[in-house]
């Protein structure tokens, strides 16, 4: 027996497209006259979902209906829990730790691909389904949410447009908007940005993007590999700069143009997905940058890490200069970022790279704040702090790479 | 003192400056305040008005602006 499958990974090419415009005519449709088609888009999102996990991926799309059914019981018992008046702190660690388990055994498999862990399959999407579902938990036990609707839940989790790799959208917003089309004028002026973000993203991902990714920076990356060997020492080389550069400019305009598409096919779709980049080169310190690159992955971070630590922290009194506790805050911030990315020297150095960086660029602030009447601010301090930025950011793209791994190691 | 007045007391215990002439400014915008010190705020409200602001209810949208902050405190006290 010999099925011939078609696999299509989402936004991966120019077919992928014109499926996914056709079938979103009668939503569009739909939308336009005030409708929304609720059993059409269940029945799109999953036939578009099933073309990510058929073929040779069938076993990826097991391992992501167990996953959900798991996510599921969690989140369904903690509700429970929390519904008969409970709120003990314990269960809400335990209903948490629980719901990152299947992505932490994902993360040392993917780590450690000898040891294998039995019935352990990472599947595309994982992390972000899983942010998700820790988002649902830590609202269930603020109070926040206090009902959740198991459909909404899962057009929520499995909202196709952002499910591979986000934009985060948060459930109380997504919630408000799932169930009901959009004004007309509303719509309409949704639409204009829909496809302003289309051909915006067809410009980043599959021109810029693949100039500096797939054209540029092999070529880099071998001159910088030659060059290196041959000075010896700690292989640094011009082109290890270029390599920088070129990457740098690849990850922005790779991810970029994907979040653009994401949210494109969302405001198709009536629903507006929070935007993920905002100009962030122009970024004139490390703080404002992480207010602009990959925002909804860093204000997941900012609000269910960094503000619960320091609120916690500061409740318990655990830390008697606020000063020390946000530096703490920030080092946990960035090294479960870290982790997250991956069980590698060079995503745990990007991390701590990172909080070193805005713990400095903190006190830099307050020493502003102090001497505010002393200090120029004019037009070339901007630009040489866009400038500084930059180029910090840049670096620590560089780590992030791993191609100081290859190049130091011969491994990425 | 009414609420305002201690609303702007509490911002100005954390950003340093009197805000009562700029209550429609943006105070995250500006760099007056960070993730930190609205944490801060969170709890320092929470003492004094005894109201329950959860992080999850902390939408920076909602928050940005001291007359934004009044508002949000006196409807809370309400409730």
């Amino acid at each position: 027996m010999n099925f011939n499958f078609i696999n299509l990974q989402p936004y991966g090419n120019p077919h992928y497209f014109i499926y996914l415009m056709i079938g979103l005519i009668p939503i569009i449709l739909g939308l336009y006259y005030g409708r929304r088609f609720k059993i059409y888009e269940c029945i799109f999102s999953v036939v578009f979902l099933f073309l990510i996990f058929d073929a040779d991926k069938w076993q990826q799309g097991v391992s992501l209906i167990i996953y959900l059914l798991i996510e599921l019981v969690i989140t369904y018992c903690y509700l429970y829990y929390r519904k008969k008046g409970k709120n003990k702190t314990w269960a809400f660690y335990l209903a948490v730790f629980l719901s990152i388990v299947p992505l932490i055994m994902v993360k040392v498999q993917t780590a450690f691909p000898k040891a294998k862990i039995p019935g352990v399959l990472a599947f595309l999407g994982i992390s972000y389904i899983t942010f998700k579902t820790v988002q649902v938990i830590m609202e269930i036990r603020d109070g926040a949410i206090k009902e959740v609707n198991l459909g909404t839940y899962l057009r929520f989790l499995l909202f196709f447009p952002t499910f591979s790799s986000g934009p985060i959208d948060r459930y109380r917003r997504f919630a408000k908007e799932c169930d009901v089309a959009p004004k007309r004028d509303q719509y309409v002026n949704d639409l204009g940005l829909a496809t302003r973000y289309l051909f915006q993203g067809f410009l980043y991902k599959f021109v810029l993007g693949w100039f500096f990714g797939t054209y540029w920076l092999p070529r880099i990356s071998r001159m910088a590999l030659i060059a290196g060997t041959a000075n010896g020492g700690l292989k640094l080389s011009w082109w290890l700069l270029a390599y920088m550069y070129c990457y740098s400019m690849y990850l922005f305009f790779d991810f970029a143009g994907y979040s653009l598409f994401a949210v494109s096919i969302s405001y198709f779709m009536g629903i507006h997905t929070p935007m993920n980049f905002n100009k962030p080169f122009l970024s004139q310190n490390i703080k404002e940058f992480w207010n602009r690159w990959h925002m909804t992955l860093s204000f997941w971070f900012r609000d269910y890490i960094y503000m619960r630590f320091t609120f916690f922290a500061m409740k318990k009194k655990l830390f008697k200069n606020p000063v020390r506790l946000s530096q703490v805050a920030y080092l946990l911030l960035f090294l479960v970022m870290g982790f997250w990315h991956g069980l590698t020297w060079y995503y745990i150095v990007y991390g701590l790279f990172h909080a070193i960086a805005i713990i400095i660029n903190d006190y830099w602030i307050r020493y502003k704040k102090k001497h505010k009447d002393k200090l120029p601010s004019n037009k070339f301090t901007k630009c040489l702090s866009i400038f500084v930025t930059f180029n910090v950011v840049c670096f620590s793209f560089l780590i992030f790479s791993g191609f100081l791994s290859q190049l130091w190691f011969g491994w990425m | 003192m009414n609420t305002k007045e201690e609303v702007l007391a509490i911002l100005q215990d954390l950003t340093g400056e009197d805000l009562s002439d700029k209550m429609d400014e943006n105070i995250f915008a500006n760099g007056l305040m960070d993730s930190m010190a609205s944490v801060q705020m969170l709890l320092n409200l929470q003492e004094k008005f005894e109201i329950d602001v959860p992080v999850s209810e902390f939408d920076r949208e909602e928050w940005d602006t001291p007359s934004k902050i009044v508002a949000k405190v006196e409807s809370l006290e309400n409730e």
